[in-house]
């Protein structure tokens, strides 16, 4: 988390703008990235994976979740794990089924 | 009668109550939206029609037949609205650091532009809505509006609620940082949590609903 | 001093100021006060939801007769000359099932007793955040009031079930719209009570409370609230969709081609109705265990309290009730056996129903254990907590052919599945709540319930429970499916186990009468019970221990508590006829 004295402060401040530069050249590729001929596997892959990079600098910069107590990491790997849970259910239970609904 | 460790972190946790609480609450919205992309997946993956617009709507859009949904989206309008999200989450620390910095009047600005960013995201998606009943296109034309409508819908209603709670601070609330400027600076602190968030979701509905 | 006089203000060290009535009881951000508002609004539900199944059951005794007395009350539209309509018959099976669960069972488990016990058992003046608390109680009151009025609007309340299935529930009388408005503020209140919880118990701790020193009711909360927190938001994103559905014309669950009462139904169809039960089921299972957590909990408690000695096997309790609510999470399809899942997906969701029966055998199994050389006092409370045992058992046991894919085909829908989870939380957690209510009852009031009234609620109530709820699981083999308003009657394979249904109903009844005595004495003994001192049960815990009956207006204790022990030390080798409050340092024990 950002430290108590000013000059701690005024660096954090200056990794905000830096991440905020990235995450524009990031959206810039993922509208860029769109206009190439992908597979539709691979665009799904791709526009995940830089969305996932861009979410990963919010979150671990602008939300300080680099630097967060254990309580809080152990609370969001529960959640992770039961979101994996939630998007690949349903999908999986497609798969063998008899196909009606 | 005080509740202890609303301002101070508690030791063994490291936390104050207020942060631990937005956390838990922001694992539920986690949940929340996981539904939504799972139901969109599901959806999508289901129906090889999903994404292909009704011949009748093709026909009244002027749209070639066999035409994509994704089509109907305005990606510049879009791009632009994630530009603006991604503005508003760095003017949204950046007041919170003000504060750390024990400067009043920066907080005042930096949280101005974040409520103004969120006003320009709001007015963004009216004109996007707008245009789409104009073109007879509402959630019950067919799936993939549907999805379009809901999830964006969902997330507007978070920035309009994050919009309340920073107007809240940025207004009548900052009242608070004469009297008790710690407790302060954690709800601004929280409030960036939440609204950083309304922000990383945003990051990932744009390039689901109108890049793929 | 009863509850419900007013406190003077005591000299509470902040200052006297007069608060409103309205500030102090409507509106207040007291735990105590919310849970007692909880509690009170909970057992109203539960009453409520116990008069809309005797009304079926009266139909299933005697299907398609004129109701007496009643029956000219229930109007036109729902009954016409007394007859219940089959239309009504859903509605009340709908809205009895979820007005049990959530506005009755999980209020009073978490609401009523998570509110009022958590503070004081953890050292706390209060929970985290007050005003969270008290918004939490009327949001959860309005999600009521939209549940109960849903009954008075054209074509009644909700009737495709709690469990609401598309596209049933889609294509619906208006009734289910107010169904699912009342679900997204009853989950609302939900979630702010559960961040609530979990904030309460990570922060609020007193100092010593280390986390294996507190008792396992706080543990089993606080599992709860992580059940609550994270399972519940895929329903409201469900919810969402099925008011989409209906009120905007969208086809989240509606598939392509729909033919409903002879008509297509006009939608874009491309929608997926196995959508809903997956994300209805994602919350619905957890849910289940948050209906027993709470329930375990307090029989933990009673147990430990009532035979004088430690729990056996404390930190297997905790363990296994972790890995119980890690485990909710992944078992959710074993609902949906039946709706032509592949088989490797259904063996997945088997497996893991399986092992889930693991966690739940240790727990109870402990508590079992509990009993060995215990000193065991047959209090009320012990009473329930000790029927519980092999109520619970028999629920948690007859889940296993349900667990099973190939058994679920015969059983699936059935009266089994009715048997099964009423013996969990009818005779299993509404006995815990009970035993609850007579053990915690001291401390709120400074009064005792009167045992003989208490043991004329308890052998009746047992006896008629049974007599309810087995014989459900004969008619569930037979093959008797569930939701049928006459009971099987018109059914061939029924034939041989129709009686049953009037034997089950004059059971039902002679269960509201056992209520009697219950009633008469919670109101009697709140003003006319005998009075008792801060720790009649001499129990080890903080509430008991630490605080007065009842617990001083703000702050609950005089002397905020510093914790130097586990939360079961009875009959210690240094005091062997008594026990150590967990507040105690030193030697300072008390003689039992």
């Amino acid at each position: 988390m950002s430290g108590h004295t000013v000059e701690e402060i005024r660096q954090e401040t200056r990794k905000y703008w830096v991440v905020f530069l990235a995450l524009i050249a990031l959206t810039v590729v993922t509208v860029a990235v769109s206009y190439l001929d992908l597979s539709p596997g691979m665009a799904v892959f791709v526009a995940l994976l830089i969305a996932c990079f861009k979410g990963g600098l919010v979150a671990g910069v602008f939300m300080h979740l680099i630097s967060e107590k254990q309580a809080i990491y152990a609370i969001l790997l529960l959640t992770v794990v039961f979101f994996v849970v939630l998007m690949i259910g349903p999908v999986f239970g497609r798969w063998g089924s008899t196909g009606l609904g | 009668m005080q509740i202890p460790y609303n301002v101070d972190a508690r030791p063994d946790t490291g936390l104050y109550n207020a942060k631990l609480g937005v956390w838990l609450f922001l694992a539920s919205e986690v949940m929340l939206f996981g539904a939504l992309f799972s139901s969109y997946v599901l959806l999508r993956t289901g129906d090889p029609n999903f994404m292909t617009i009704p011949h009748e709507i093709a026909e009244h859009l002027g749209a070639q037949d066999g035409a994509l949904w994704s089509g109907q989206l305005n990606v510049p309008l879009a791009f632009l609205n994630t530009l603006v999200l991604i503005f508003s989450s760095v003017t949204m620390v950046m007041s919170w650091a003000s504060l750390k910095l024990k400067d009043f009047g920066k907080f005042k600005l930096w949280m101005g532009l974040t409520n103004l960013c969120a006003l320009g995201f709001m007015v963004i998606k009216a004109i996007e809505y707008s245009s789409k009943f104009s073109h007879d296109l509402f959630p019950s034309s067919g799936n993939f509006l549907a999805v379009y409508f809901t999830m964006t819908g969902l997330h507007a209603l978070h920035v309009i609620g994050g919009l309340i709670v920073n107007g809240y601070l940025w207004g009548p609330g900052s009242k608070m940082w004469k009297t008790e400027p710690e407790r302060f600076t954690n709800r601004v602190e929280v409030a960036g949590l939440y609204w950083h968030f309304v922000d990383l979701v945003w990051i990932f509905l744009f390039p689901s609903l109108y890049l793929l | 001093m009863s509850v419900l006089e007013k406190h003077p203000e005591e000299a509470d060290g902040h200052g006297h100021h007069q608060e409103s009535f309205l500030r102090r009881w409507v509106f207040s951000q007291d735990h105590k006060v919310i849970g007692i508002q909880y509690g009170f609004t909970a057992l109203c539900f539960l009453l409520f939801g116990f008069c809309l199944m005797l009304l079926m059951r009266w139909q299933l005794a005697d299907p398609g007769k004129p109701i007496p007395l009643i029956g000219g009350l229930l109007g036109e539209a729902n009954a016409p000359g007394g007859i219940m309509l089959p239309e009504f018959y859903n509605q009340l099976g709908a809205m009895h099932g979820t007005i049990m669960v959530f506005l009755a069972i999980v209020p009073l488990a978490v609401g009523a007793f998570g509110n009022y016990v958590v503070p004081l058992q953890i050292g706390a003046p209060d929970m985290a955040f007050p005003k969270l608390n008290m918004m939490s109680y009327w949001v959860y009151f309005c999600g009521g009031i939209v549940m109960f009025a849903s009954f008075f609007v054209p074509g009644g309340a909700a009737n495709s079930g709690w469990t609401a299935y598309p596209p049933l529930s889609v294509t619906a009388t208006a009734g289910q719209t107010w169904w699912l408005v009342g679900m997204v503020f009853l989950i609302t209140s939900s979630l702010l009570g559960s961040v609530n919880f979990i904030v309460t118990i990570f922060q609020l701790r007193a100092k010593g409370l280390t986390w294996m020193r507190l008792p396992f009711f706080v543990w089993a909360q606080l599992v709860t609230a992580f059940l609550l927190l994270l399972a519940f938001p895929p329903l409201e994103a469900a919810g969402f969709f099925q008011l989409m559905d209906r009120v905007a014309g969208t086809s989240f669950f509606m598939p392509s081609g729909l033919v409903v009462s002879g008509e297509i139904v006009q939608a874009a169809g491309g929608g997926s109705p196995l959508l809903w039960q997956h994300l209805f089921w994602f919350l619905a299972h957890p849910e289940v265990y948050v209906l027993i957590l709470p329930a375990l909990g307090i029989v933990a408690e009673v147990i430990a309290n009532n035979t004088r000695k430690p729990l056996w096997g404390y930190k297997s309790m905790v363990g296994a009730t972790m890995f119980l609510g890690f485990m909710s999470f992944i078992v959710w399809a074993h609902h949906m056996f039946m709706t032509g899942m592949g088989t490797t997906i259904s063996n997945f969701f088997q497996t893991t129903t399986m092992i889930i029966s693991i966690p739940s055998v240790v727990i109870l199994s402990a508590l079992f254990l509990s009993l060995w050389g215990g000193s065991i006092r047959f209090t009320t409370p012990m009473l329930f907590a000790l029927a519980f045992l092999p109520m619970f058992g028999i629920g948690g046991l007859t889940g296993l052919p349900l667990g099973l894919a190939a058994t679920d085909i015969h059983l699936h829908d059935t009266y089994y599945v009715i048997g099964h989870f009423h013996y969990v939380v009818a005779p299993g957690t509404i006995f815990a709540m009970f035993a609850g209510i007579y053990y915690w009852f001291p401390k709120i009031t400074g009064r005792r319930m009167s045992e003989f009234l208490g043991k004329l609620h308890f052998w009746p109530s047992l006896v008629f429970m049974n007599c309810i709820f087995m014989p459900m699981f004969i008619q569930g083999l037979a093959g008797v499916s569930r939701r049928l308003y006459d009971g099987g009657q018109q059914y061939a394979h029924a034939q041989p186990v129709l009686h049953w249904n009037k034997f089950m109903s004059v059971a039902a009844f002679l269960l509201l009468a056992a209520q009697i005595p219950f009633l008469i004495n919670l109101f009697w003994s709140i003003k006319k019970g005998k009075k008792c001192g801060d720790n009649p049960w001499q129990a080890t815990t903080l509430e008991w221990a630490a605080a007065p009956s009842p617990p001083v207006g703000h702050g609950n204790f005089d002397k905020v508590p510093v914790v130097y022990r586990g939360p079961y030390e009875y009959s210690p080798p240094e005091h062997p006829q008594g026990f150590m409050p967990q507040h105690a340092s030193g030697a300072e024990g008390e003689e039992g």
